[in-house]
């Protein structure tokens, strides 16, 4: 028996507006995600890519199509019963960190495991984890307004893992950075998918970026119209640096 | 969990401290002004009454001038005599004590000591109606009054100003150009309702007064001692008849002179209260607005970080009810922080108020519930439905808000 799809898209669409203004986000989308992939979604800008992340990231909901997260249809479940997807399943890192003002990283990067009503103690620990690992753990007690961009970015993505979920969603999750910083937060990502076997999807505009996935997406006018592995090698932080 | 969420809460309200600072001053300012406010207003009129009732319900007043607005226009008719005096003491019934009551203001002076005061000319029968004690000294001689001897009795506040410690009785003071000497000291009656001094005085027979300081014989006020259990209603018309006949006053004219009895210089003394405590409830009403406005103002100010950090815990896996709860419970602690520090600074400022006003301290428990509910309910009001509208939309919305 083949082993079930962690996340299943059928025919997918989100409409936004009505009449005139109608906007097909999404038109009929279908892609499949094993656990343990890493998937670079690419396109043109308001191809979609985003509605796409946030349908997967149950933050919004499909205006009609099949989607199975573990062989759940999600389309069917209330507000709250997808916030409790988010909460154990789910991390999401967004191109504006979206980090709370005035809380330290480590207060911020608690906040998923509040939710996820684990003690006080045991918080801290797994925060200040999550912090080690994307190299932030002489700056746990810093505020955002503390902390450069590529810092900011790496707390978020600190707390999209903190929770140990079985998928990382990011939005452009370089899109404000330089390409240092980007290579930096790519290589995080890539070493959580290959040490921890950590499911990524992820919205990119770089080529290169992209070739930090195995698999690549690409969406034209809210439809997939490509989909398969990288082509390229992948390229070392030396050859980044040269050009 | 629930404590979880309180815990939450005070975290936000220290995370946010600017914010929880200005909304907190303004359930302060609000619940403050109105608890302050409104201790004095009602200690005042409490004063009032107590007042009122101490002067003794059988006192009558007549005064010259025809009455209006509550009271008697002053001094255009023709003054009172002393056979008026006499007359109302001798040919009314009920009338116990009918005393003369002539009045100026003037400098007392004694030694390098000086005081402006009240000088009264007067006789015994108005220390009696109106229930003054010696301290020191005695009252006059009925000698002293019918010559109209220059001998004064003084009260407590006059005695402190000009002989600091010392004991007056025997010392000559002063009063224009009148040398009169000290012979009695009456035991102080403290501050009225309005803080004014009721021991400020300096008391001389009737004649002295009228040959030495007015220059004249009027008599401005008599002050009528009604005999207890004798109608007040019958004593006033048997007044009114009398003054009119001595005054010539033709039928269907008006008076000229006005009796007033204690309800009416209750009821004009009221009225002023009435005012004052209008006027405070006023100013405690705009005070309550003001910081109700500014509550809502910091509210609403932050309403937009305040959805977008809806959003975030929306993303992160909280549910609707969560945050709801959370921020209500954040503007519960925080009503009642600012409440409680209100009415204690509230009671304080009441108190104060009271004791400089020499009025009794009294907090009145519903305004206090009303001034802490209305504050309250403006800070859960508009601390709570921005949340609850940011809570209904999903994740992406609240985090896109502008
Ligand atoms: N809230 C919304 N209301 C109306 N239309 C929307 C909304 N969000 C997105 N759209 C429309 O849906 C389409 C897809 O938007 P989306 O944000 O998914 O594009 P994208 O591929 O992420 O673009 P970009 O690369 O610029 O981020 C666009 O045409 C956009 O205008
Ligand atoms: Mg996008």
């Amino acid at each position: 028996m083949a082993e079930m799809p962690l996340i299943k898209l059928r025919g997918i669409s989100r409409i936004y507006g009505q009449g005139e203004a109608m906007v097909r986000a999404l038109d009929g989308v279908n892609m499949t995600v094993h656990a343990g992939e890493f998937i670079a979604i690419m396109g043109p800008s308001g191809s979609g890519k985003s509605t796409a992340m946030n349908v997967i990231g149950c933050l919004d909901a499909p205006t009609d199509g099949h989607y199975l997260y573990n062989g759940v249809e999600v389309a069917k479940l209330t507000s709250d019963q997808r916030a409790l997807l988010r909460r154990h399943y789910l991390g999401f890192v967004f191109q504006g960190y979206n980090l709370l003002a005035r809380t330290s990283a480590l207060q911020n990067v608690e906040l998923p495991l509040i939710y996820k009503g684990l003690p006080r103690g045991q918080r801290r620990d797994m925060a200040a984890e999550a912090l080690k690992k994307v190299g932030l753990g002489d700056r746990l007690h810093h505020d955002p307004s503390e902390l450069s961009g590529g810092q900011q970015q790496r707390v978020a993505i600190a707390r999209a893992l903190a929770g140990n979920p079985q998928v990382v969603l990011a939005d452009e999750p370089t899109g404000n950075l330089d390409t240092k910083r980007s290579v930096e937060i790519m290589e995080v990502l890539r070493d959580l998918n290959r040490d921890d076997g950590l499911t990524i999807i992820m919205v990119t505009h770089e080529e290169d970026m992209a070739q930090f996935a195995d698999r690549l997406v690409w969406m034209v006018d809210g439809r997939i119209e490509r989909d398969g592995p990288t082509k390229r090698p992948e390229p070392s932080v030396g050859v980044l640096e040269e050009k | 969990m629930l404590w979880e969420t309180i815990t939450l809460a005070i975290q936000a309200i220290f995370r946010n401290a600017l914010r929880s600072f200005l909304t907190v001053l303004g359930i302060v300012i609000g619940v403050a002004a109105v608890i302050a406010m409104v201790t004095v207003g009602q200690g005042s009129t409490e004063q009032v009454t107590a007042d009122v009732e101490k002067l003794g319900t059988n006192v009558l007043m007549v005064l010259p001038g025809a009455e209006a607005m509550g009271g008697p226009t002053g001094t255009a008719d023709a003054m009172l005599t002393i056979n008026d005096v006499n007359a109302v003491q001798d040919e009314i019934g009920t009338v116990t004590l009918a005393a003369p009551i002539s009045q100026t203001r003037a400098r007392a002076v004694f030694g390098n000591e000086n005081r402006r005061t009240d000088i009264v000319g007067t006789d015994n029968r108005y220390l009696e109606a109106a229930q003054w004690d010696f301290e020191r000294g005695r009252p006059w001689e009925p000698g002293e009054i019918q010559a109209g001897k220059p001998v004064c009795i003084i009260g407590e506040t006059l005695r402190a100003e000009l002989f600091g410690t010392a004991d007056p009785v025997g010392e000559t003071i002063r009063i224009k150009t009148l040398s009169c000497e000290v012979i009695g000291l009456l035991r102080s009656k403290g501050a009225s309702t309005f803080g004014a001094d009721q021991d400020d005085f300096a008391l001389m027979p009737y004649r002295a007064f009228h040959r030495r300081i007015a220059g004249n014989t009027d008599i401005s006020t008599i002050y009528v001692s009604v005999r207890e259990g004798a109608s007040m209603e019958r004593a006033t018309e048997d007044i009114e008849t009398l003054m009119r006949e001595r005054r010539r006053i033709r039928p269907g004219e008006d008076d000229d002179f006005d009796v007033m009895d204690m309800e009416q210089i209750a009821t004009m003394l009221s009225g002023i209260t009435d005012i004052l405590t209008g006027l405070l409830s006023a100013v405690a009403a705009v005070s309550l607005l003001v910081g109700g406005i500014g509550i809502m103002n910091i509210m609403l100010v932050s309403v937009t970080e305040r959805t977008r950090e809806i959003g975030i815990r929306l993303a992160v896996g909280a549910q609707a009810n969560q945050v709801l709860v959370q921020f209500l419970v954040e503007a519960i602690v925080l009503s009642l922080i600012g409440g409680l520090i209100g009415i204690g600074l509230g009671l304080g400022l009441g108190l104060l108020g009271s004791n400089w006003l020499a009025v009794p301290f009294r907090p009145d428990p519903a305004i206090i519930l009303m001034a802490f509910g209305f504050s309250a309910a403006v800070g859960v009001i508009f601390g709570f439905f921005p949340a609850r509208r940011a809570a209904r939309m999903n994740p992406i919305e609240a985090l896109r808000h502008e």
